[in-house]
C-alpha cells in the first residue's frame, strides 16, 4: 500500500506528472483506436440485426459506453475533487478540472446517439424518456462546473469550487433520476424503455464490452492530455518548465 | 534568548502563491503580548494578503501558523485576536449604534453602557443614530476600530489603519494601539507609508525580507 | 440563542432599509404569469391545464432573480469577512441570511399565488396542494440557492452562470411540487410527492447551511 502512495505522491509532482502524461497518453489513444476498430465493426457488421428493431438498433453500441462513461466520469471527478479538497493535492484538482469536459463530450453523444435512434424508431429527434432527460440535466451539470472553473481568476481556488460543484451535483443525480423516472411515469403511465432490450444475447454483447473498454482508454488518453495542458498552463514560470519547453508568449 | 510564554502569533516558513507567483515568503516572525508589529510594503507587496492568511481566510502554500504555542485553529483564532480589515465591514445602512451593537452581540457582548463608551472614546458621540453611509471615511474608520475593540480581544490584525485618517486620526490610533499594548495586548499594523509608529515597543517586518528585525 | 436573534435582527434591519427590493420578485413571477395567457391565448381550459406548472416556474425563475443578493452587500462592504471571524458558527449566519431572505423574497410571491392561480383559472381544489407544494419547495429552492450562490461569490457578472448552476439542482424541486399539482388534478395520489419534499427540506435545513459556509470559505480563499 505504500509503494502506492508512494508512487502517486512522486508522480503528483508537476515535472513527473508532465513525463507521465506524455509517456502514455499516446498508447492510451492507441489502445482505445485500435479497441474501437474492433468494437465498431463488431457493432456494424459482425452482431446480426435484431429481430425487432432492424439495424437502428446499433447505435446502442455507441450510446450505451457513451452513457456509461458521462455518469462514471462525473462520479470520478467529484472523487477527485474530494481528495483534491480534502487532502489538498495539487494533481486531484486538475484531473477533476480536466475529465469535465470529457464528460460532457461523452453526454453530449449519448444525447446525439439517443436523438439519432429515436427518429427511425419514434418518428422524433428527442423524447423525453427519463434516461435522456436525466442525461440532459448531466449535461447542464458538466457545463455549471466548465463554467464555474472558468469564471474564477484564481486557478486553484477555481479548482476547489468547481470541484465543491461536482460534488453537490454527484449527489444531485441519483435524485434527479428518481425525479425523472417518477416524473415519467405520471405523465406517460407506463415506463417506455427507449434503448436497449432487457436481455440481450451474449453474441450481441461483445463489441458492446469491447466499447466500454475503448471508451475508458479514450478517457484516459484525453485526460492525460488535458491534464498535461492545464498542468504546463499553471507552471508555465516555473524552472522545470522553462527548462523542458522554453518561454511561452 | 528564551521565550517566557508562547507567542501571541508566531509565523514559520509562511508562504503564499497566486496562480504559482510567489505573492510572499518565506516569513518568520513572532509577536508576543506588549508589543507591534509593524508589516511594512508598498502597494500590492501583499500585505493584505499576509493578514488573510494569518486570520485563517486563505490557506498558505506552506508554512505553519502558531497561536499562544497550538496549530493554528479558526476556533482558536476567533477568540483571540480581532481583524480590522481594508473595507470597513459594516453596513452603510445601519446606524452607528445598530452596527456597534451588532458587533458586541457577536462576541456575547449586550452591555449598552460599553456601547456608549466605546462610541464616545472613537470620538463619534453625537453621531450614534446616523447611518454609517452618511460618516466620512475618517468617521467609518473610527467605528470600524470601535466595533475591534467590541470583542476585547487581545491581538489586534490591522490591515492599512492609518488610511483615511488625518494627523490627530492618525494619532489617535496610535493612542488606542499604545493603550491596548500596554495592558498586555498585541498588534499586528500594516501599512506602506512612513506613518509616526506607536509609543510602544515596534518591530518591523519589511515584506519582501524574511525575518522581522528591530 | 443571542447570536442568531443578533443576527437576525441585523439582516431584518437591513432588509427593511431595501424593502423596495423585495417588490421585484414579486412583480416578476406577476409578469411570467401575464405572459403565459399573452402566448398560449385566454381560453380557460388551456389555461388551467398549465396554471400549476407556470406557477412553479414563476416562482423559480423569481427566485433565481434575487439570489445574488444574499451575500453580495456583506461582501463589498467587508461585514462578510468580518462575519467569517466572528465567534459565531458561519452555517447559523447563513441560516439567519436565507430565513430573512426568504420572507422577504418568496413568501410574498407565496402570498400572491392565490391571486396567480386565479388569473390562470386553476381549479379551486388544486390551491392548498399547490400552496402547501409551493412552501415547502421555496425553502427548499433559497437553501439550494444558499449554496450555489456562495460558490458564485466573487465573480463579477454571476447572472447567468448562477441559473446554469443552480437549475440541475432545482429539477427534483420542480418535478415533484410540479408534479404533485399534476397527480392531484389527475385524481392520483399527491401526498406522497410533498412528504419526499419535506424529507428532503428537513435534510438541507441541517446540510444546506453548512455546505454553504463550506462553499463561501471556498469562494473567499
Amino acid at each position: 500500500m505504500n509503494k502506492i502512495i508512494l508512487w502517486f505522491n512522486q508522480t503528483g509532482s508537476p515535472p513527473r506528472f508532465d513525463d507521465f502524461a506524455t509517456r502514455w497518453a499516446g498508447p492510451s489513444f492507441l489502445a482505445a483506436m485500435v479497441l474501437m476498430a474492433i468494437g465498431i465493426y463488431g457493432a456494424l457488421w459482425a452482431v446480426p440485426a435484431d429481430y425487432k428493431q432492424g439495424d437502428s438498433f446499433r447505435i446502442l453500441y455507441i450510446h450505451v459506453p457513451a452513457a456509461w462513461m458521462s455518469l462514471s466520469i462525473f462520479v470520478i471527478m467529484a472523487i477527485q475533487s474530494v481528495i483534491a479538497l480534502v487532502w489538498r493535492i495539487k494533481l486531484c484538482e486538475l484531473l477533476a478540472m480536466a475529465s469535465a469536459p470529457i464528460g460532457a463530450l461523452f453526454t453530449a453523444v449519448t444525447l446525439i446517439s439517443g436523438a439519432v435512434w429515436g427518429k427511425p424508431t419514434w418518428g422524433t429527434w428527442w423524447t423525453w424518456d427519463p434516461r435522456l432527460t436525466s442525461e440532459l440535466v448531466l449535461l447542464f451539470l458538466y457545463l455549471g462546473v466548465i463554467g464555474l472553473y472558468a469564471a474564477i481568476d484564481d486557478r486553484r481556488a477555481a479548482a476547489r469550487a468547481a470541484g465543491f460543484l461536482a460534488i453537490v451535483g454527484v449527489v444531485n443525480v441519483p435524485i434527479v433520476h428518481f425525479a425523472v423516472t417518477w416524473w415519467n411515469t405520471l405523465h406517460q403511465g407506463e415506463t417506455i424503455r427507449l434503448i436497449g432490450p432487457s436481455k440481450m444475447d451474449s453474441s450481441m454483447m461483445w463489441p458492446l464490452l469491447v466499447l466500454l473498454a475503448a471508451t475508458k482508454l479514450w478517457y484516459i488518453g484525453s485526460l492525460l492530455v488535458r491534464a498535461r495542458v492545464l498542468n504546463l498552463q499553471q507552471e508555465s514560470r516555473k524552472q522545470w518548465a522553462l527548462e523542458r519547453y522554453g518561454e511561452v508568449k | 534568548m528564551p521565550a517566557a510564554a508562547a507567542a501571541l502569533i508566531e509565523a514559520d516558513a509562511l508562504c503564499f502563491s497566486r496562480n504559482e507567483e510567489r505573492i510572499f515568503g518565506p516569513l518568520d516572525f513572532r509577536i508576543d503580548a506588549g508589543e507591534a508589529l509593524l508589516v511594512k510594503g508598498d502597494n500590492g507587496a501583499g500585505k493584505t494578503t499576509l493578514l488573510r492568511v494569518l486570520a485563517g481566510l486563505l490557506p498558505p502554500e506552506s508554512g505553519q501558523i502558531r497561536l499562544q504555542g497550538a496549530d493554528f485553529a479558526r476556533d482558536g483564532f476567533v477568540q483571540l485576536a480581532a481583524y480590522l480589515g481594508h473595507r470597513h465591514g459594516h453596513k452603510a445602512e445601519l446606524t452607528v449604534l445598530q452596527n456597534l451593537r451588532f458587533s458586541a452581540a457577536l462576541h456575547g457582548r449586550h452591555d449598552e453602557a460599553l456601547l456608549e463608551r466605546l462610541i464616545a472614546a472613537c470620538g463619534l458621540a453625537g453621531y450614534e443614530d446616523t447611518p454609517a453611509g452618511k460618516l466620512s471615511a475618517g468617521q467609518n474608520k473610527r467605528l470600524s476600530l470601535a466595533r475591534l475593540q467590541a470583542g476585547e480581544r487581545r491581538l489586534w490584525l490591522m490591515d492599512e489603519p492609518y488610511a483615511n485618517l488625518d494627523l490627530a486620526g492618525i494619532a489617535w490610533v496610535n493612542t488606542l494601539v499604545q493603550r491596548h499594548v500596554e495592558t498586555g495586548g498585541a498588534a499586528l499594523i500594516s501599512t506602506h507609508g512612513a506613518y509616526a509608529a506607536p509609543a510602544v515597543p515596534v518591530r518591523t517586518l519589511d515584506i519582501r525580507r524574511s525575518a522581522a528585525h528591530g | 440563542m443571542a447570536e442568531f436573534r443578533a443576527l437576525l435582527r441585523r439582516d431584518t434591519a437591513l432588509m427593511w432599509q431595501r424593502r423596495g427590493d423585495a417588490a421585484q420578485p414579486l412583480l416578476f413571477a406577476l409578469m411570467v404569469c401575464v405572459m403565459f395567457p399573452l402566448a398560449l391565448g385566454s381560453e380557460p381550459t388551456r389555461l388551467a391545464q398549465s396554471a400549476g406548472a407556470v406557477i412553479w416556474v414563476a416562482h423559480l425563475l423569481a427566485g433565481l432573480l434575487v439570489l445574488d443578493n444574499l451575500y453580495r452587500s456583506d461582501l463589498e462592504d467587508g461585514s462578510l469577512e468580518q462575519l467569517l471571524l466572528a465567534p459565531v458558527p458561519l452555517p447559523l449566519v447563513i441560516a439567519s441570511k436565507v430565513l430573512v431572505h426568504w420572507l422577504t423574497t418568496a413568501l410574498p410571491v407565496l402570498l400572491v399565488t392565490p391571486l396567480l392561480a386565479q388569473m390562470l383559472f386553476l381549479p379551486d381544489g388544486l390551491l392548498p396542494v399547490l400552496m402547501l407544494g409551493l412552501t415547502v419547495g421555496s425553502l427548499l429552492m433559497s437553501l439550494i440557492g444558499a449554496v450555489v450562490a456562495a460558490l458564485t461569490l466573487g465573480i463579477r457578472r454571476s447572472g447567468m452562470l448562477l441559473a446554469l448552476m443552480a437549475l440541475p439542482l432545482y429539477v427534483p424541486v420542480l418535478v415533484f411540487g410540479a408534479g404533485s399539482v399534476w397527480s392531484a388534478a389527475q385524481g392520483l395520489p399527491w401526498l406522497g410527492a410533498i412528504w419526499l419534499m419535506c424529507a428532503g427540506l428537513a435534510l438541507l435545513l441541517v446540510l444546506a447551511p453548512w455546505a454553504a459556509a463550506t462553499a463561501l470559505r471556498l469562494a473567499l480563499s
